[in-house]
């Protein structure tokens, strides 16, 4: 299980105020509200990024996170999915994630390695030489969600991993969030858009509206939302 | 693998060392030990006049650290050349061993010349290329055996003994290097190799490479350079004269990894004649100060040239490179690229186009990509010349850092902060790294990832 129970500030200005939810493995718990609510700050957080600064619990399995740099977040099995991937001009995706999968997964070889890398290119028709250089941003997700499948986490944190996909897209990616919750993956997805929920069958929803948690639920709350809007909070 | 390999200095006593300061007497005494027919003499002699007259260049980096003076330009190992290795006294073996030399003319090389301080002590050619008239020659030796050759081509037309103050010096010290004839339309099949080990404290190493490519031929030859680190200044200044004839290929691959008390001036061109095509490809990697700028005149019609470069500057390191193109005949191509990282020390690309008026249409590519990381500099000197509409010509130059959004995605991968850092550097050479043999590409990986991460 991973529990978040936290206050989330950037340079001292608080964004998060005791947010507290949880996220079971092989479910999906997403996390809604509107632009600025402070949802990617809760995906930043939650997998290390040094600029926020946490106050509360952040547990996986029953570790303590807080004070673990990114890397030995990622290492525990932990993951997340870019809002905006950042390119890598020249370094090759294939080299960068083998090393990534031996720091997490311990030594494998480059034989096998290819194996694990092409079977999940090829189910995602990712071809991608360079880590997101010059890549479209529908591009970039999917090499997201490659990462994702190469690197099988325990626990992902999706960021708006639906935005700015088309509609092929979207399925693939929706596909390989599917595939790594039925492996046992735990998901905290996060978006303001519904649509990927057509696609997805959420186990639980909490609403984020300035920073506070205002509502907790299933999936009927995503629903409720959609018709709704966020303007009775 | 740590840098200690390059920088620790081996136990070699040699069998001549001269004393610091260059004489009139000293050029001469090196001559004569090599038994030099009179001409060479004359222009050794040539050299140290003009080099007496001349100043240090100022427009590069700054180079006052350097005293002439206390160099020692001539030190004879004490060792004859050999074709085997094992003839080579323990240390030297050792040195060369370590340095996976030997091994890898097992593997990858059809020849091998390996030259410790300012003398060649083994050299070997494969039996078919001998068959097929290819000169691999110490270039001492070639003096005395290729008198003709030598003479026409030796600081004549491409690199003359005036060109500059350190060529000048060149000129008058040179000792050792290489000397290649590949005979018409003989194909090379695999590279040649040259290995330069300066071992002298204080010393200096001037060996000067000849490669004449007759019509149709093709080669690729590869140098790779080291040196132990000594808190006193060491200088080198190679000489390298290509000679491509019409439609011949040349390749030409250095890995320049001096330790950081060395003030590398060294320099590089090629004459390139109708449909002929030379490839530079350079690695900078030690040397407290380079200056380098292999350049390429294209003088038949159809030439081509491509310079690839990668420069590394750290700690009180200050690399000058780049490359310079004469388009001096017609639907002549050159492209230039050139990749720096500055870390701490400073960079610049310094490169010259040149169209001449009768030159016609002219297609030229520069492009030079800076990566700063802690502090490092950078600047750019892109000198163009063209004296002709006719042409087509481009200059790009970025210059990047390794930013912390990049740091951030890879650690969120798993990957070590360190790692990070090295991985987004290796993808940032990888362009040039590419164009290298394998064995090179990852020498020059670990090497940087050795300054990188600041090991």
């Amino acid at each position: 299980m991973l529990k978040i129970n936290c206050s989330v500030s950037v340079k001292d200005k608080k964004i998060l105020d005791n947010v507290s939810l949880s996220v079971k493995p092989g479910t999906i718990h997403v996390v809604m509200g509107p632009n600025g609510a402070g949802k990617s700050t809760l995906s930043h957080a939650v997998m290390g990024d040094d600029r926020y600064t946490v106050e509360g619990s952040i547990k996986m399995d029953g570790d303590e996170l807080t004070s673990l740099p990114m890397d030995e977040r990622a290492r525990k099995g932990l993951f997340m999915s870019f809002q905006y991937p950042v390119e890598i001009p020249g370094l090759s995706m294939k080299k960068f994630l083998r090393a990534a999968y031996k720091s997490v997964h311990g030594d494998i070889t480059v034989m096998d390695f290819k194996k694990v890398y092409d079977t999940a290119s090829k189910s995602l028709g990712v071809h991608t030489k360079y880590v997101n250089d010059g890549a479209s941003g529908g591009q970039k997700k999917r090499n997201e969600m490659l990462q994702l499948k190469v690197l099988n986490p325990k626990y992902a944190l999706l960021d708006e991993t639906d935005s700015g996909l088309d509609v092929d897209a979207l399925k693939v990616v929706a596909q390989t969030v599917k595939d790594a919750v039925q492996d046992g993956c735990g998901v905290l997805l996060v978006t303001h858009y519904l649509k990927f929920l057509e696609y997805l069958q959420p186990d639980d929803v909490t609403v984020i509206v300035n920073g506070r948690v205002v509502e907790q639920g299933d999936i009927k709350l995503a629903q409720k939302i959609e018709v709704e809007g966020y303007s009775g909070y | 693998m740590n840098r200690e390999l390059y920088d620790k200095a081996d136990d070699h006593t040699p069998k001549f060392v001269s004393k610091p300061g260059i004489t009139e007497s000293l050029v001469r005494f090196i001559s004569n030990q090599k038994n030099e027919p009179g001409w060479m003499l004359q222009k050794r002699l040539q050299g140290f006049e003009l080099f007496k007259k001349t100043s240090v260049p100022t427009w590069g980096p700054d180079l006052s650290g350097l005293d002439l003076n206390k160099i020692v330009y001539y030190t004879d190992p004490n060792t004859k050349e050999t074709q085997n290795w094992d003839d080579l006294p323990q240390e030297i073996r050792d040195t060369f061993d370590k340095l996976g030399i030997p091994e890898a003319e097992k593997n990858l090389f059809m020849g091998v010349g390996a030259q410790y301080d300012s003398n060649v002590v083994y050299h070997n050619l494969h039996e078919s290329l001998k068959k097929q008239g290819v000169i691999f020659e110490n270039m001492d030796v070639a003096v005395q055996k290729y008198p003709n050759l030598v003479k026409k081509y030796f600081m004549t037309q491409c690199i003359p003994v005036n060109d500059h103050k350190f060529i000048m010096l060149h000129a008058a010290v040179w000792s050792g290097g290489t000397f290649i004839y590949v005979p018409k339309n003989v194909k090379v099949s695999l590279p040649l190799q040259a290995y330069f080990r300066m071992n002298q404290k204080d010393g200096g190493q001037f060996e000067h490479t000849l490669i004449i490519l007759d019509e149709g031929a093709e080669l690729e030859y590869i140098e790779g350079c080291s040196s132990p680190r000594y808190q006193q200044s060491s200088l080198h200044a190679g000489c390298v004269e290509l000679i491509v004839m019409p439609g011949a290929k040349m390749c030409y691959t250095s890995i320049e990894n001096w330790s950081k008390n060395v003030y590398n001036l060294n320099t590089k061109r090629a004459i390139v004649h109708k449909d002929a095509r030379v490839e530079w490809v350079n690695g900078n990697m030690g040397s407290t100060r380079t200056m380098l700028y292999p350049t390429s005149v294209l003088i038949g019609e159809g030439a081509s040239s491509e310079s690839v470069g990668i420069a590394f500057a750290g700690e009180g390191q200050d690399q000058d490179t780049g490359s310079k193109v004469i388009h001096a005949a017609s639907n002549t191509k050159s492209v230039i690229i050139a990749k720096s990282i500055s870390k701490t020390g400073c960079s610049s690309y310094r490169g010259l186009v040149k169209v001449m008026p009768s030159a016609k249409n002219v297609s030229s590519t520069v492009q030079c990509d800076a990566l700063l990381m802690d502090g490092g500099q950078t600047k750019t000197y892109p000198y163009m010349q063209v004296a002709q509409k006719d042409v087509k010509v481009s200059h790009e130059a970025t210059v990047s850092r390794v930013n912390d959004d990049q740091v951030r995605y890879l650690q969120s991968r798993g990957l070590s902060e360190d790692d990070a850092r090295k991985y987004i550097v290796s993808g940032f050479v990888e362009p040039i790294v590419r164009s290298m043999p394998f064995e090179y590409a990852v020498e020059l990986n670990k090497l940087i990832e050795l300054e990188v991460t600041g090991l």
